[in-house]
């Protein structure tokens, strides 16, 4: 592994050492209700306070936004958010709830916002008191995301917007939505615009948010409806009909391949929690009996784990690689390999997690005799959620494909 | 001890690996290589040992041969993940000659102690070797060695030698009633007979040698502790071989995919084309990051040396099957021809897969230390 610290610059050092102090006294206590694999099933207000009273903490202690700009109620610091993010896992400090703000929102408002926007909206999303949502899919526009129907029409300096999104993530708790829209249809992606709206305050007022239940039995996206909704065009990032472009930064980032760094903690343990990672799924199957001896004596098994254990090995290092200019020989090619990767070892992993339980995977959470609490069944399901949003796994080759190796669009 | 975040990989490596690329780019392209080793296309055509011993020169009048040599012993001394560098690159070109060879000897010899040193001065002097150990089963166990030694005396016959027919010298894994050790002495030596195997990759030549009282000097007196230190920056290294010859297998596919048009589209408009080629890309920087991951852990972490070099043959092993097939396959008719270049990378790749173990052989090793060393 590498050692933490060793290429810090003074500054990252200096605030390193800072934000170790801190999280040493700091560390929040262990929550009192279950909390979701992700923030995205936040299903109760119980589990969102708890952890939005972490990200107001880790705010205040300039562990969030770090650098960002000071007036936009960042830290003003250079490169420092991967330091606190380095720290904050290690701590095993619980993950923030305004994950599509920090991840998506941010930097999105930040490269194409208005000042005053800016200055309104980041201090807020960084301390976790604004929850956002991202509104891009519609029930006709999934892949194909800049098919979008949703439309805005103008009415002097305000728009007028009516539509229907699906899929949107924390949309039940937010007060804020990054939306992606028609202003124009006689073109395709030409005629997108991209606005900031807040809907929390206009519930029952032109936003209607209605649940969905996953098939793990969770909630935590919904479909959201516009009627009439009056926005400000002050709320409008970038020029009009330059949706596609500001969504494209949204994206980049959504996948982890865009510049900012998102704040990121997570990681904690306690009973209420679960890791699935390649280790976790090793002490499973040492722990897991079958005719006499136990998973993990099983040759299949041990060589599908190991595969496991090889690949996320792979995917940290070549994290590490993105860093080292001579080891590459395109700028992108290792940044959009990050969420395919990600989503596809988690999914193999839970997968092979299950076949490692046999017939107890089929416990689930509110069965006492679940190993491991019925995570792994539920990590499994759940996994198709990483490996459909923000661009299928399908979706991504073809950006790998393009992108990097500059085949022909299949569209 | 912990690794560096980029590896240790210095400005230095970056230039090697840079200037590799540029002298294999100008001197040795595909075709150079066709014309050099596949004349014979014949199935049962003779043995034979190709290569270009002049181009061989220039790269040891680069230095490249003695890059493992310990300075003490006149080398360089260069750290893995620099070696690596240019390993890959070599691989890359599939350039015939015996460097991986005489690289690989060169880590043995210098965790043979002071025994070693002469050798590993012999080869910053020019002499290159590989190492003889395999029984006829090619078991990847140096307790297998078919060779016995007495009185500093070599009798039986190791197989799946690399490069037989370049190497000036042997460093050869024997049995005595004391144990394994390992001996150093020249191909030309008396009681030393090579027979070329026929094998399948043009890109290298392998033969069987019999040792018949061939005299030899004892270079360590325990090759199984000489050899558990060396193995894992020897897998490594074959390990960025493959990373090499699968690029080369890709942006040679990718190209062919981008200009061939059926159905009036360039063929890698197809998604049945472009996404395995996409998951050969994945596959070769996993294994390309892991390569570099276990280079630095020889170099800064040698605790975790071995569990790392595992991981990168794994990965590279089965990149390079996946590679080798996706190519001919995304080439159609023409990529299962003779004339066509993929053919020479496919075969050194199958060839490497199996040469040090394949996926499967490495994950049971790491399986070994991660699952049951640990309680
Ligand atoms: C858990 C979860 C959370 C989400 N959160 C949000 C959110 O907060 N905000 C938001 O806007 N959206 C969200 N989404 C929506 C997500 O972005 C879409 O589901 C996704 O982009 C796929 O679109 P679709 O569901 O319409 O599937 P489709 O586009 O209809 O795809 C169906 C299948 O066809 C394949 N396919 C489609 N096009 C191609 C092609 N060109 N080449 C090859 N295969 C293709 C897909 O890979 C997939 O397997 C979320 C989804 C999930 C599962």
């Amino acid at each position: 592994m590498a050692e933490v610290g060793q290429m810090d610059t003074p500054e990252q050092a200096e605030f390193r050492q800072s934000a170790r102090a801190w999280l040493e006294d700091n560390r929040p206590a262990d929550p009192i209700v279950r909390l979701p694999l992700t923030p995205l099933e936040i299903m109760t207000e119980g589990q969102l306070s708890y952890l939005q009273a972490w990200q107001k903490a880790a705010y205040d202690a300039g562990l969030v936004g770090c650098d960002y700009p000071v007036e936009m109620g960042g830290g003003g610091k250079n490169d420092c958010q991967r330091i606190a993010n380095e720290e904050m896992l290690a701590a095993r400090t619980p993950y923030m709830p305004n994950v599509i703000g920090l991840g998506m929102a941010a930097p999105t408002v930040f490269y194409h916002g208005q000042e005053a926007v800016k200055q309104q909206l980041l201090p807020r999303l960084f301390s976790g008191e604004d929850i956002w949502c991202q509104g891009f899919s519609e029930p006709g526009a999934g892949s194909d995301l800049a098919s979008v129907q949703t439309f805005a029409e103008r009415k002097g300096d305000k728009w007028v917007i009516n539509g229907h999104k699906v899929w949107t993530s924390l949309a039940h708790f937010a007060d804020w939505m990054i939306l992606l829209l028609r202003t124009d249809k006689s073109v395709k992606h030409d005629g997108l615009s991209y606005f900031v709206v807040p809907i929390r305050s206009a519930l029952g007022k032109g936003v209607t948010v209605r649940p969905l239940i996953k098939m793990t039995g969770e909630t935590g996206f919904n479909e959201v409806i516009f009627e009439d909704l009056e926005v400000d065009d002050g709320y409008r990032l970038d020029e009009l009909g330059k949706g596609w472009q500001v969504a494209m930064t949204t994206l980049l980032h959504e996948r982890g391949a865009g510049d900012l760094v998102t704040p990121r903690s997570g990681g904690m343990k306690n009973k209420s929690s679960h890791v699935s990672n390649a280790s976790s799924l090793i002490s499973l199957a040492k722990r897991t009996i079958r005719s006499g001896s136990t998973a993990a004596d099983d040759p299949l098994l041990r060589d599908r784990m190991m595969q496991q254990l090889v690949r996320e090995t792979g995917m940290a290092a070549s994290q590490r690689r993105t860093r080292v200019t001579a080891l590459q020989d395109h700028p992108m090619r290792l940044p959009l390999q990050n969420k395919l990767l990600m989503s596809e070892i988690a999914q193999d992993t839970a997968g092979i997690a299950t076949e490692v339980e046999g017939a107890a995977a089929s416990l689930y959470l509110a069965d006492d005799a679940a190993p491991d609490g019925g995570q792994w069944p539920m990590a499994y399901m759940n996994s198709f959620g990483f490996t459909i949003a923000a661009g299928t796994s399908e979706v991504q080759k073809n950006i790998l494909g393009e992108r990097v190796l500059g085949m022909a669009k299949s569209k | 001890m912990s690794q560096p975040d980029d590896f240790g990989f210095t400005e230095e490596a970056a230039l090697l690996k840079e200037s590799a690329r540029k002298f294999f780019n100008e001197k040795f392209t595909a075709d150079v290589l066709h014309n050099m080793v596949a004349g014979d296309p014949s199935p049962d055509r003779a043995p034979q040992v190709q290569w270009d011993e002049d181009i061989w020169q220039q790269m040891v009048d680069l230095g490249w041969s003695l890059l493992a040599v310990p300075e003490a012993q006149g080398g360089v001394g260069m750290p893995l993940v620099g070696v690596a560098g240019l390993v890959e690159e070599l691989g890359r070109a599939a350039f015939p000659c015996p460097l991986l060879s005489t690289l690989a000897a060169s880590y043995i010899l210098s965790a043979c102690g002071s025994e070693g040193e002469p050798a590993l001065t012999e080869i910053a002097e020019g002499a290159t070797a590989t190492l003889v150990f395999a029984d006829e089963n090619g078991s990847l166990e140096p307790k297998a060695t078919p060779i016995g030694v007495s009185s500093g005396n070599l009798d039986g016959t190791g197989y799946f030698v690399q490069d037989a027919g370049k190497v000036s010298h042997l460093l050869v894994c024997a049995r005595s009633d004391s144990g394994l050790s390992l001996h150093w002495l020249g191909t030309d030596a008396a009681g030393v007979e090579r027979t070329q195997d026929s094998i399948v990759d043009l890109t290298r030549d392998q033969a069987h040698i019999h040792f018949n009282n061939a005299q030899a000097q004892q270079v360590s007196a325990d090759a199984s502790a000489a050899l558990e230190q060396a193995l894992p920056a020897l897998w490594t290294l074959y390990a960025a071989d493959m990373v090499g010859a699968g690029e080369w297998l890709l942006q040679t596919t990718v190209d062919y995919v981008n200009a061939r048009q059926q159905f009036d589209k360039p063929l890698g408009f197809f998604q049945a084309v472009k996404h395995p080629l996409v998951d050969v890309m994945v596959m070769i920087d996993q294994a390309k990051s892991l390569v570099y991951n276990a280079a630095c852990a020889v170099d800064c972490e040698p605790e975790m040396a071995r569990q790392y070099a595992h991981m990168a043959q794994a990965s590279a092993s089965d990149m390079a099957d996946y590679s080798g097939s996706r190519a001919v396959q995304c080439h159609g008719g023409i990529g299962f021809t003779w004339e066509c270049y993929v053919h020479l990378f496919f075969k050194r790749q199958r060839h490497s897969q199996m040469l040090w173990g394949d996926g499967p052989w490495h994950r049971a090793r790491l399986a070994e230390i991660v699952i049951d060393a640990v309680a």
